[in-house]
This record gives C-alpha cells, structure tokens and sequence, in this order.
C-alpha cells in the first residue's frame, strides 16, 4: 500500500490554492458590490441636484404631472420633449403587466411538467423531458424575442383579433418561454428531493400515484416550488431583449393586457447610449436601473429563504 | 524576442502614420457618418499619402468637438444652435457650412391601405394621437396603428420637430429600433403607420406628402428631396473651422464631385442636385 506522504512544502501549496479559490469566491461578491455602488452612484442626484430634481424628483416620477397649462395631469414618459416628462407609472405598469402574464403562462405549464416529470414519467423519457425543457433557457433570448417579433405576433393577431399587433400578451408570452425552464428545474429539484420514506409511507397507507403525488410530495415540496415561481418572475422582471423586441414599447398607463406596454429593462437597453453623460435623462435611467436591482435582490433573496426552507423541512427540521 | 517585434511592429505603424502626410479627423452625426467612411476609403484609396479617421456619436458631439478644435470636420444632420454659433464665436471658431448630401423622410403605409396621401396637420394629428381612426382621413374605420423610432434617434427628433411642431409623440406610437424594424412591422399591419428613411421601403407603400390643403401632394423619392419639392427633407452638413484650404477643400470637392455624389446614392442617401454641389465647392 502506498502512503500518502504530506511534505511541508506541499502545506504551503495547499494553503496557497486554497487562498487562491477563495479570491475566486470573494471576486463575484466584489463584482456584484461595485456594480452595485456604480449604480447607484450615478443615480444619486435624483436625491441631491436641485437641477435634476426640477425634472425629476421621486414625488415627479411617481404621480400625475400637469405638464402643460390647461391641460389635465397624466403619467408620461417623454424624456427628449421639449417639456421632459419622466413619469415611471407607465413602465412600472408596463413591467408588471408584461411579467403577470409570463407568470400566468408559465407556472401551470411548469410546475405541470415538474409533476409529470418527477411523479408519472417512466425514467426513460424523463431523462429526456428534463433536459429539454432546460434547453429552452439556452435559447437565446434575442431569438425568443424574434420569434415573438416575427411568428408569435401574427399568430396572436390573427386568431384574436388583436388591434395591436405587439403588445403584453405577446411579450408575457415569450418571457414565459424563458422563465418555464426555472420554475420547471427548481419546482422539479425540490419534488425528486422528497425524501423516499414520505412516499413508501404513503403508499403503504394505500394511496395510488395521484394521492401519493398530490396529498404528499407536493405539499413537502411547496417551499422549492415557491422558490421556483419567485426566482421567475425575478427574471421576467429583469429580462430585456424579448420585451424589447416583442412588446412595442409605447408607454401607455391603461388596464389592457392587450395594449403595447414599455418596460424598465427596455427603456434602460434603448435609451441609455446616446444620453448626455451626467445629464437628467442619464441620471433617472440609473435610477430606474438602481430599481431594478434592488428589485432582482429581494427577489432573489426571497427565493433562496424559500429553498432554505425546503432543505430544512426535508431533513424534518420543519417546526 | 517578442518584445523585439512588437516594437518592430509599432514603429513601422508609426512611421506609416509619419509618413503619410496629412491625418484628417471627422466625426458627428450618426446618420451621415456611413457615407463619411465610405468617401474616406475612397478618398483615401486614390490619395495614398491621406489618412481621414471617421468617427460617429451625433451631430452635438461632432460641433463640440468643433468647437474644441478637436476634429477637423463635423458631421451634422442639423444646423448649429444658436447657442454654438455664439460658443464658437467666443472660442474663435469660424464654422464655414456646406450641405454635403440631401436626406428625406418617408411616411410608410401598408399595401392595402387605401390612403394614399397625407397633409402635414394630418400627420400631425394622427402622431400626436388627436387622430386616432383611418376614418377621419379617408381610410376604412380602424384604428391607426402607429409606429416610430426611439426617442435617441435623429430620425425621431427630425420627424417631431419639421411635422410635429415639437409636440410630444403620442403615448400610443410603438417604438422600434431601426428603420428597417418600422418597415417590417408596417408591412405586417395593415392599419399601420410608421416613418423612416425613404431607401428602406422594401414590402410597404409611401404616402405622398403635402405641406399644405394648396399644395400638391409630393411622393417620396431620390429626385423629389433632391429637388427640394418633397417637403419632409433636410440637409446634411459639414463644417469646418473657416473656409477649407489644402487637403481637407480637395476633400470636400471631391465628395461634391459628380464622383462623391455618386458613392451618397450608392450608399442609399440623396446627391445634391448637380448645380448645388457645383455651388458648394470652394474654389
């Protein structure tokens, strides 16, 4: 039998390899934290310039302006009129409605392939279902977009009539294409990690496949599939290419799913490359953008609290 | 060893720059700087000892750097402010313009559509939303479907500020990057509306255009903005600090040249009329 030898030297080398991985580590906290302050950063004067605040105070970019006299207030998003209006309503309402309707299209269809795949398919063709379905998060997702552009639009108009060719159903659609593969993965995880015993009791207490899936792996597996729904909708939040493409981007302040909707990540992706520089247009689409990513955080933060749980209520330290 | 040869290289860079006489720098406008490159490869294929670097970034970055004496040419696709005639005036900047090459606007409608002409103030009217169904200008009773460019584009301040009067677009114009996205969702909408420049209609039809209820209705096209009849049209400029002389008059003789000229319509702008560009070379 060999023995494992350990010289002084190679001590040193571990110590540095470990110190080096560690930096590897520490490198994307660093990254995330200075992109962090550079946004907000730049997103500062909203607070403190009396310049930019003419235009653009947080109460100005919340409620209706009367922007011209004699005419009613309303939320308008003009940033180059002559008058500039930055009212965030009409993206906020734009983001929203184009990520509710991602969500409505994508969770049923992901969390149902979840509990096929986990609970009713034969092995073999799960084997094939999962990574197809995680295949779909390697589209592209300016390919998503075109598709939505060019095909999905037509198709929507057509069977129903649409009076906007693009619009918040056709973007929420196509972000939905790329959020099934997270709710579908996560939800799917969190559902095999049921731990067997749970079924073999449940099944030795006479429940078929459908009790045993319905009454006992799914509420185990809730925390996962909440996980899975919230970390979606995170990325139809902060997805941009697909509504850039797909959405028409007008920014419209209405109750239609079925009108052109503008939504955050677009306006930052069509505006900010040719702003003046320290400007306010500049300076309200880093704040828009320091939104954003407060918003991703505690989404995030949210769905790793959720995934905390399951891990807890799986090792049956639930209380 | 390396080392040796990146120097090597460099220096033979160097002297290349050296040597080759005269450096002239353009830069400006977004929508003029494709025909700069194309007549600065030309150019500089006919006269070895020239290198013409070509830069974009909008027509205020090209009279800034005007104005700062960084760049030898300015692109616009519009006339200096006020403000920067009296900014140079300040700096000793004498900026000497001359229209280079003509651009026109073009107002696409779908095939099917049986409007085939528009006035300004329905133009008006229908992108600052106060007209909303084709009904009110001789269409079918739909709705208008418009679509326009986003707000960065020289496109869609030149569209707001000529037929618009500065008003705001309505809230309802689908904004698209690109011309040629503005044409492509036209072609699929047949109550659509959309405006862009007049070499991109590819699968939509123009609508001809007049500036008032007593004038004709123009269509778009290469002859008509050339002509200065088709009414939503602009020149493109460049500007120097003073009256050119030496390599940079040559340079703008040439590209006012029947050859120049010839290059802007390849490269799908409108040439000047040929008494015009004759006018605009320095003697």
């Amino acid at each position: 039998m060999r023995q494992l030898k350990f010289k002084p030297k190679s001590r040193i080398r571990e110590f540095v390899g470990e110190k080096l991985i560690s930096v590897n580590a520490y490198a994307a906290l660093i990254v995330t934290l200075l992109i962090f302050i550079f946004v907000f950063k730049e997103a500062i004067p909203i607070f403190t310039d009396s310049i930019i605040q003419e235009e653009a105070a947080p109460d100005k970019m919340v409620f209706k302006q009367q922007f011209y006299e004699g005419r009613e207030a309303k939320w308008s998003w003009q940033p180059t009129s002559d008058v500039p209006k930055y009212s965030l309503m009409p993206l906020f309402i734009g983001t929203l409605k184009a990520a509710i309707i991602a969500m409505l299209f994508a969770v049923p269809l992901g969390v149902g392939a979840a509990i096929y795949s986990s609970e009713f398919a034969p092995k073999r063709l799960r084997e094939i279902i999962k990574p197809a379905i995680e295949m779909l998060a390697a589209i592209p997702s300016v390919v998503l977009g075109f598709f939505a552009l060019m095909i999905l639009a037509t198709f929507l108009q057509n069977v129903l009539g649409l009076t906007f060719r693009l619009n918040a159903l056709n973007a929420g659609i196509a972000l939905g294409l790329a959020v099934i593969p997270i709710v579908f993965t996560i939800a799917e995880d969190a559902m095999t990690s049921v731990p067997r015993a749970l079924r073999d009791a449940a099944t030795a207490l006479g429940a078929n496949t459908w009790q045993v899936s319905l009454t006992t792996v799914l509420p185990a597996a809730i925390p996962g599939i909440a996980a899975g729904i919230v970390l979606g909708f995170g990325r139809a939040v902060g997805e941009t290419m697909i509504v850039l493409m797909a959405s028409g981007n007008a920014a419209i302040v209405s109750a239609s799913f079925l009108d052109s909707v503008r939504t955050f990540s677009a306006t930052i992706a069509a505006e900010l490359a040719e702003v003046v520089f320290g400007g306010t247009h500049y300076t309200v689409l880093f704040f828009i953008g320091s939104l954003l990513f407060v918003f991703t955080f505690l989404i995030n933060l949210t769905g790793d609290f959720f995934l905390v749980r399951l891990k807890e209520k799986m090792q049956g330290r639930t209380t | 060893m390396r080392t040796i040869l990146t120097i090597a290289v460099m220096l033979t860079l160097l002297a290349g720059i050296l040597l080759a006489g005269t450096t002239i720098t353009i830069k400006g406008s977004d929508t003029l700087v494709r025909l700069g490159q194309r007549w600065a490869e030309e150019y500089m294929k006919k006269n070895k000892d020239v290198v013409i670097q070509v830069s974009g970034g909008g027509s205020g970055t090209g009279i800034a750097a005007l104005l700062n004496g960084s760049t030898d040419i300015c692109e616009a696709s519009r006339d200096m402010k006020e403000k920067e005639y009296k900014l140079a005036e300040k700096k000793g900047i004498k900026p000497y313009r001359v229209s280079v090459a003509l651009d026109g606007i073009a107002v696409f409608l779908h095939k099917a559509n049986p409007v085939t002409e528009l006035s300004f103030a329905q133009l008006k009217g229908i992108y600052t939303g106060a007209i909303t169904n084709w009904k009110e200008i001789g269409g079918k009773d739909t709705r208008i479907i418009l679509y326009g460019r986003e707000n960065n584009s020289g496109t869609y301040a030149f569209f707001k500020k000529k037929v618009l009067n500065k008003e705001d677009y309505s809230e309802y114009t689908q904004t698209l990057p690109g011309t040629a996205a503005v044409v492509n969702a036209v072609s699929k909408d047949k109550h659509g509306i959309g405006y862009g420049g007049i070499a991109w209609a590819k699968g939509v039809k123009y609508a001809a255009v007049r500036k008032s209820d007593s004038t004709a209705a123009i269509s778009p096209s290469v002859e008509t903005v050339s002509d200065g009849t088709y009414p939503i049209s602009r020149d493109l400029y460049w500007f120097f600090n003073g009256v050119p002389t030496g390599e940079l008059k040559k340079l703008l003789n040439w590209a006012l040249s029947e050859e120049g000229q010839k290059l802007a319509a390849e490269s799908d702008y409108v040439p000047l009329p040929k008494e015009r560009a004759l006018a605009n070379m320095v003697p």
